[in-house]
């Protein structure tokens, strides 16, 4: 198979909302400081591109149309994956493995400040026959899950409260993200209770942005930088997206696992602890963090919220999580959120990440989770070795 | 490269209005494609899955919602959209996830419900539109395509009567589509006198609106092999996308296409595509449009195809039979759908299981096309055997 590496990064700073710019200013300024990082490539001489939205929350029906003109894509093979950023990002890959392409870009944004009210729209995602009637706003679905992942791992409320406050206080050192701050186990503990036990600060909030990629084969890859970034494994699950099917009830993200799995064995790598230096991991809500943590089989069930206790996952800890700031660090920003975090860990690889930046990290993991109500799961091995 | 197989085909019947839930009708069309080559969801490595847009069925993330129907549980599944090209996009989506070594076989499936949208479905297309320059204008789809059709024929001085003539032709020859919504005979005179839409789109130059699934099962070489005495391999594919500004566009003649197949045909190695293709599966949601497109696949010289089509060169017995399944006017058009429809019928009529609609000679290469977006996409695959 060939390799596939990354030679461009590009985006915008993240921001609560931008109403001085539209959605495709967003993508045309990360485009061009994609191309710029990426030796000033021509996006005419780009192979291919690859999008990533979902139509309802653009406001538009076959938001594929509006892809190509801020890419600098017109006339070009130009697809969108109805999916996360990070799907994209396979798809962009495979392409480049068949050896027809050598050069593709993935693009997504978040415009989240337009939608009036983001839950209405997810609520459209609930089963339309046996969700959706019950009219109650989806995210209820999350305290539930939470409830269980808590009853069948030991692990306690208050675990749950510290990855808040360590993935705020991540986000103090990273300056696109928007939600960095300094606070307190109390804060998050006694915060008004939306969904219990979640809290306001247990859940990411939106936030716009737009990110672009530029994915190149083997053979191109030195050509545009002299820093590439390799991908070493990439696999991508779907449980049902029936909420009462799951494969392992609701406590357990077995999406993540199964993921896993393949980009481990696409990466050969065994022990992911050991052979792994860190990781972006989604944390849509806090405990997602652990749960994800878990099921990516980075330690055992029920250990990460003690590990976490330990200080393991913090920046200075033997397995950094989130350096970014994650999602309740940086904002979540819907399909964008795996570019993000796939993105911070190329920046930390090229040892670009700035304030934030860990020593000598060679191999790290991105995650990203599709949000409620779905159950699918996307996971890449990078590393700086090739 | 590694050779990309088609092993297995199925679909369900298209019809106006299914009692079946969306996930239902995928359901169907991915056993009956399983079915048809002895395989079971086991054997199935990933999904690769295509559905227009969301606002049909109502439901945000509709390839989330659709995965468990297509077969995607607990397996990698991706959802792949571009618009009314989705349905040969899924296959080539397909292909690059075969194509790729990430994966040894691949089930595509595209499902289409848009009798759940009330009181129409052409109500969603009003949201297509930008929302600064075009929509405060209240554009319809069918506003759009009766400019491109106005134009198309305009300049190479076709009529309207011409233009019927793919609707008589296509929606007859669907009638011997198991699966196809219509089973009544169609004139030329009741084409040309159905209802004005918007000048000079009729009722009848149009597509239904239809429900339905289409599935096909892909394979590496080393599979294929072993599962089936007959794989049609997938020879070429290509895509293109053109500007959203498509008010500031030759109309007449879709470059995006051009592009398209080219890239497809230099993949498969085919230098002269109208005498190396004995099949076009060219997408036909209006009459025009499969002239249209034949133009533009370079199967047919621009401005000569009207001729082409009245000397019988497109019919199923003719030199270059075009839409043998019927098309999206003979059989139905439920987006995704009937995109992957076509390349169903490539993979029947390439084995020779087409029944009545076989077309003749043993043919060896077809090519499937499907459009979309603002007059924007296109998809091309070529397969042969």
């Amino acid at each position: 198979m060939n390799k596939v590496a990354i030679v461009g990064i590009g985006y915008t700073s993240f921001r609560s909302t931008s109403q001085d710019v539209s959605y495709r200013e967003m993508i045309f300024e990360a485009a061009k400081k994609c191309y710029e990082d990426a030796g000033g490539v021509h996006p005419q001489s780009i192979d291919a591109f690859v999008a990533s939205s979902e139509d309802f929350m653009e406001g538009v029906s076959i938001a594929d149309e509006y892809v190509p003109d801020q890419l600098g894509a017109v006339l070009k093979p130009v697809q969108s994956i109805a999916g996360d950023s990070m799907q994209g990002i396979a798809s962009a890959m495979m392409q480049i493995q068949t050896g027809e392409m050598d050069l593709v870009a993935a693009s997504a944004f978040s415009k989240a400040s337009n939608v009036l009210n983001p839950n209405n729209v997810v609520s459209y995602a609930c089963d339309p026959i046996y969700v959706r009637p019950l009219d109650e706003n989806p995210n209820i679905i999350a305290g539930m899950e939470m409830n269980r992942y808590l009853y069948e791992t030991g692990t306690t409320r208050e675990q749950c409260a510290e990855v808040v406050v360590k993935n705020k206080y991540n986000g103090l050192f990273n300056p696109s993200a928007v939600y960095g701050a300094k606070i307190e186990l109390e804060d998050v503990l006694y915060a008004h209770e939306i969904f219990s036990p979640l809290s306001e600060l247990d859940v990411s909030q939106d936030a716009d942005g737009a990110i672009v990629l530029l994915l190149a084969s083997e053979n191109k890859a030195h050509k545009y930088t002299q820093n590439p970034i390799w991908i070493k494994g990439m696999g991508w699950a779907t449980d049902t997206p029936n909420l009462d099917y799951r494969e392992k009830g609701w406590g357990d993200a077995f999406y993540a696992t199964l993921a896993a799995q393949k980009a481990y064995s696409m990466a050969g790598i065994n022990a992911p602890y050991k052979e792994i230096d860190f990781a972006e991991i989604d944390d849509t809500f806090s405990y997602k963090e652990l749960q994800h943590i878990e099921a990516l089989n980075i330690c055992g069930r029920g250990e990460a919220g003690s590990l976490f206790k330990q200080g393991f996952f913090s920046k200075e800890g033997e397995f950094p999580v989130n350096v970014s700031g994650g999602n309740l660090g940086v904002g979540y920003l819907h399909e964008a959120n795996g570019l993000q975090k796939f993105m911070e860990v190329v920046l930390q690889l090229r040892g670009e990440a700035g304030k934030r930046q860990l020593n000598k990290v060679k191999t790290g993991l991105a995650f990203a989770w599709r949000g409620i109500p779905t159950a699918t799961g996307i996971v890449a091995v990078l590393s700086n070795d090739g | 490269m590694r050779k990309v197989g088609v092993i297995g085909a199925g679909m369900t019947n298209f019809v106006r209005r299914a009692q079946e839930t969306p996930k239902e009708l995928s359901y169907e069309a991915t056993k009956a494609a399983l079915d048809s080559c002895e395989m079971n969801l086991e054997d199935i490595e990933c999904v690769a899955h295509g559905t227009a847009p969301d606002a049909f069925d109502g439901i945000h993330q509709k390839g989330e919602y659709l995965a468990d129907g297509s077969g995607g549980w607990n397996k990698p599944t991706m959802r792949v959209f571009v618009g009314g090209a989705t349905g040969v996009h899924a296959l080539i989506h397909g292909w690059y996830h075969v194509a790729s070594g990430m994966f040894d076989t691949c089930l595509v499936v595209c499902e289409e419900k848009m009798s759940s949208a009330m009181p129409h479905a052409q109500g969603f297309f009003l949201t297509i539109f930008d929302h600064t320059t075009e929509r405060a204008l209240e554009p319809t789809l069918l506003w759009i395509f009766a400019m491109e059709m106005n134009r198309y024929m305009q300049r190479y001085g076709y009529t309207k009567e011409d233009m019927a003539r793919v609707a008589v032709k296509n929606k007859n020859q669907g009638r011997k589509h198991p699966a196809s919504q219509f089973k009544e005979e169609v004139t030329l005179e009741e084409v040309l006198n159905s209802e004005v839409m918007a000048y000079p789109v009729s009722r009848l130059d149009v597509s239904p609106v239809s429900d339905g699934a289409a599935a096909v099962v892909l394979a590496a070489e080393n599979v294929a092999r072993q599962v089936t005495e007959q794989p049609v391999w997938i020879e070429g594919v290509g895509w293109c996308l053109d500007t959203a500004y498509w008010a500031t566009k030759d109309l007449s003649y879709p470059r995006y296409l051009e592009k398209a197949s080219k890239m497809a045909y230099d993949m498969a190695g085919i230098t002269e595509p109208a005498k190396q293709i004995n099949i076009a599966e060219p997408y036909d949601p209006f009459d025009y449009k499969a002239l249209h497109h034949m133009e533009g696949l370079q199967l047919s010289p621009r401005g000569k195809t009207v001729e082409l089509l009245k000397d019988g060169h497109f019919d199923q017995d003719g030199n270059l039979p075009m839409c043998p399944s019927g098309g999206l006017l003979g059989v139905g058009n439920p987006i995704a759908a009937a995109g992957t429809m076509k390349v169903c019928e490539l993979f029947w009529q390439l084995r020779g299981e087409a029944g009545e609609r076989q077309v003749p000679g043993n043919p060896k290469y077809g090519v499937c096309q499907a459009w979309g977006d603002l007059m924007q996409v296109s998809s091309v695959a070529v397969m042969g055997v």
